[in-house]
């Protein structure tokens, strides 16, 4: 199960829905080992595509150097869809390499840039295996 | 010679859980050759038909070594290298 507070979530959506058309994506880190989502971090997408999400290379090493320096590792690791839906895809399988990370999809095809429900689903994603999980959302961690 | 290699988690079955281990090699292929020949296995999650894996990134020293000349790029005593899988997906 992922534990999420409300700030946290809000602004997962709020970035998705910004970079609706292209998928948007970044991390939520927290102390090693606690399964606390407590920093975002929204990454660029060096991709810059509706169907596809790659963290820059030189961004990437700076993000875990920083999460090294303060003890953490990424517990959510979140990117959207924005013409299919919030499951991962075979590319997301494939490539998932955080076996301890929760994966958060957000899918933002039905709204778009504007208000409305988005589907927010999360999964673990373990040698190509998905599994679903439920959110509990808080209100503080 | 020696040259500390960062590992990233997914790659730590072949390092005994170690987060960095050292290696030897004058070019980024021959450390590579070297971190085989240790842990056994890692070769093939880093290298495919004989070029880096498109979705593995590794740093000299901060530097992407896409830009440093690939497998050939040199390496020499005390340089740093780390490993870490792309973040990525569709």
């Amino acid at each position: 199960m992922l534990r999420l507070d409300r700030a946290t979530y809000d602004a997962i959506v709020a970035h998705a829905k910004r970079d609706h058309p292209d998928e948007a994506c970044g991390i939520v880190a927290g102390p090693a080992g606690s399964d606390r989502a407590e920093r975002l971090v929204e990454m660029v997408n060096a991709a810059g595509s509706p169907t596809f999400y790659e963290f820059d290379s030189t961004d990437l090493l700076k993000l875990y150097r920083e999460m090294d320096d303060r003890d953490e590792e990424p517990v959510v690791i979140y990117h959207s869809h924005t013409a299919t839906e919030a499951y991962p895809s075979r590319t997301d399988t494939g490539l998932a390499s955080e076996p301890g990370a929760h994966y958060v999809l957000v899918s933002t095809r039905e709204h778009g840039n504007n208000d409305g429900p988005v589907e927010f689903r999360s999964y673990r994603i373990v040698d190509g295996e998905v599994s679903e999980e439920e959110i509990e959302l808080v209100d503080e961690l | 010679m020696a040259i500390e290699v960062r590992i990233p988690t997914i790659l730590r079955t072949y390092t005994g859980d170690q987060k960095s281990v050292t290696a030897e090699g004058t070019t980024l292929s021959a450390l590579i050759d070297d971190l085989e020949a240790n842990h056994s296995g890692i070769k093939d999650r880093l290298i495919d038909n004989g070029d880096l894996r498109r979705f593995v990134n590794v740093y000299v020293n901060d530097e992407d070594v896409r830009f440093l000349g690939g497998l050939e790029a040199p390496l020499k005593d005390g340089d740093q290298v780390v490993v870490l899988p792309a973040v990525a997906g569709g």
